[in-house]
């Protein structure tokens, strides 16, 4: 409903919901009623958005009901895969699908905040504009690109460069151990951060851009560095929102699939060694899904697909409830 | 009290100079977190083209793929496939993603309704594609008891409302007031005035959020593997599996022959090089006109 139309100098206020034209209007007769029903599909289409949750809600649940009686909570916690036995539990996915993801933050949490900092509160203007594009493309890649790229590339160089040296400098810790051949747990968390990286830069530099500049010269006023500036006056208002961000990566980790299903081994296993090859639950949804036969097994694998979907939708809820309470109130958005 | 008074200047002299170093350490810090994140991208570009555009052929935008061990062969077929899907998919998408919009922006302005519509199509955002994937198989491929092209179509539509929608809303949010008021004026209808004179009004900033979901879209292959399920051969029937470029991209990167992998190369950089013009495009009209009459 368009606001109120305030009459200028008028004697009545006007209805704080309705303006004299409005009323007007509405009383004419089948404008009135095309208006109704006009409005009322375009709330019918804003409807179709819960409908859909409700949809994919509903058809997992339905699906998955084999699997559900058949093995109930502990599904989460056994790690049998075995399809010809009709023996399912998700607890290698869920292992590799959290670690690849953790590794993935771990990676790209420093990087894209300090890209953000520097693109908002530090670069010249005219680097400014081409920077954001930049990693805006990256955003714009697709996974299987990502992925693709990482099996020609990023596999071998992790392979014969970057493998090697952690085995000999971290390899009594037990994470970097066993056969190296550059897929795995670790390529999963590189190029899951790769991913990310955009995303979490991006909600950055909105909540940064977000605090109000006299935070700023307020810092400098007082004699602040330039980094004292961004970390009393930027960071420390932003942080909620930035915290809100990397949890928004982290959803999206969690449900990242193709890149992660051409690099991570997929192989049912729970291994300490981030060299050693696993398996994610949306990779092995994607992988085994199409072949996948017999009710038990297709069950079982929408059962993954449920919880995938319930932990993204909290990932997300939650992400996006902290990002609003720090731009809620914000001049327009800034890229 | 004179005579101790030197000594604190100094210190604060040594601090300052631990300061200023400090800030410049952090610069630098920034500086190569930049460099860090610029370099996959130019990697992965670079790779692309250098990779890619070698095998560039005409045939392989007018072949299907040829059986393992014979040379030559495209992605005719995948091309074509895509096509047909993400045109089912922008039927579905666009129109209700908009209307949506439309509710959000025009209706629903400030009503708890509204909020949790907006917050839901946040959500719905982050929800993996896959997940989309599945449910659309659970509803469409097992009741059909066989893969087809619409089934692929549904789900990429529904992948593009949430984009939609929340893009068509920020753009009519940023139409002014007085244009409703001068048509509501004129003694237009309410639907009219929304579909005659806000909506174009903002319809540069629209088009561009539909393209970008389109963009976004159209990489996706994790959706595709069980509801379009991809051919090896032309079709266009909407009841029947179909190819896509990404799907083809995935099943050849993951093959062991050279041959399949140039495919796979050159398929990457003609969907990268359609993602791209349409994503530049969008920041373009975005920097330029949003609004066109208004602003």
């Amino acid at each position: 409903m368009p606001h109120a139309v305030s009459a200028e100098g008028g004697s009545e206020p006007p209805s704080p919901f309705l303006s004299p034209i409005r009323i007007f209007l509405n009383s004419r007769g089948d404008a009135a009623l095309t208006d109704r029903v006009f409005a009322g599909l375009m709330l019918l289409s804003a409807l179709s958005i819960f409908a859909i949750v409700i949809f994919i809600l509903r058809q997992l649940i339905g699906s998955s009901q084999l699997s559900l009686h058949a093995f109930g909570w502990h599904f989460f916690f056994r790690s049998a895969w075995d399809p010809v036995s009709g023996d399912f539990g998700a607890l290698p996915f869920i292992y590799g699908t959290v670690v690849s993801s953790l590794l993935a933050l771990i990676i790209a949490v420093p990087l894209a905040v300090g890209t953000a900092v520097f693109i908002t509160e530090m670069c010249p203007r005219f680097l400014r504009q081409p920077l954001s594009f930049l990693t805006e493309l990256l955003a714009a890649i697709p996974s299987v690109v990502y992925g693709l790229w990482a099996i020609f590339v990023l596999l071998p160089l992790l392979r014969d460069r970057v493998n090697p040296v952690l085995i000999k400098t971290l390899g009594w810790t037990g994470f970097f151990s066993g056969y190296n051949l550059g897929n795995g747990m670790l390529a999963a968390g590189v190029i899951l951060a790769i991913m990310i990286l955009p995303l979490i830069s991006s909600i950055t530099r909105e909540v940064m851009t977000a605090v109000p500049s006299n935070q700023r010269e307020a810092a400098l006023a007082l004699g602040a560095t330039r980094w004292e500036m961004i970390r009393v006056g930027v960071l420390r208002n932003a942080r909620i929102g930035i915290v809100g961000g990397v949890i928004l990566g982290l959803g999206r980790a969690l449900g990242e699939t193709m890149a992660v299903a051409m690099v991570i081994g997929n192989t049912p296993h729970i291994s300490k060694s981030l060299l050693d090859s696993g398996y994610s639950m949306a990779s092995v949804i994607a992988n085994e899904f199409a072949e996948a036969s017999d009710d038990m097994y297709r069950s079982a694998l929408i059962e993954i697909g449920l919880a995938l979907f319930i932990v993204t939708i909290l990932v997300n809820g939650l992400a996006r409830l902290l990002v609003w309470a720090v731009t809620r109130g914000a001049p327009a958005r800034a890229h | 009290m004179a005579s101790t008074a030197p000594r604190p200047y100094q210190n604060e002299d040594r601090r300052r100079g631990l300061r200023i170093f400090q800030s410049h350490f952090v610069t630098g810090l920034a500086v190569l977190a930049t460099v860090l994140v610029v370099a996959p991208l130019v990697a992965i570009f670079g790779y692309l083209l250098f990779k890619g555009a070698s095998s560039l052929t005409w045939a392989f935008f007018t072949q299907i793929p040829k059986p393992v061990g014979e040379v030559g062969g495209g992605m005719g077929n995948a091309i074509l496939g895509s096509g047909i899907i993400l045109g089912i998919g922008s039927v579905i998408g666009v129109p209700i993603g908009i209307a949506a919009g439309i509710y959000l922006a025009e209706f629903g302005r400030g009503t708890k309704l509204a909020n949790a519509v907006r917050f839901t199509a946040d959500v719905l955002n982050g929800v993996p594609s896959i997940v989309v994937g599945m449910s659309v198989y659970a509803l469409i491929v097992m009741r059909e008891k066989h893969f087809s092209a619409w089934s692929g179509g549904v789900a990429l539509g529904i992948m593009m409302i949430p984009t939609i929608t929340r893009t068509t809303e920020e753009m009519l949010l940023l139409v002014p007031h007085p244009i409703r008021e001068a048509a509501l004026g004129l003694g237009l209808p309410n639907w009219r005035s929304v579909l005659s004179i806000t909506l174009p009004t903002a319809s540069a900033g629209i088009i561009t959020g539909c393209m970008l979901a389109f963009a976004r879209v159209a990489g996706e292959t994790a959706p595709l593997i069980f509801t379009a399920f991809g051919n090896a051969f032309w079709s266009h029937r909407l009841d029947q599996p179909i190819a896509a470029l990404p799907l083809q991209i995935y099943i050849y990167a993951i093959s062991p022959y050279d041959d399949w992998h140039r495919l796979a190369w050159a398929g990457a950089l003609v969907l990268i090089v359609l993602i791209v013009i349409s994503v530049a495009l969008v920041r373009y009209a975005a920097g330029r006109a949003v609004l066109k009459g208004a602003g």
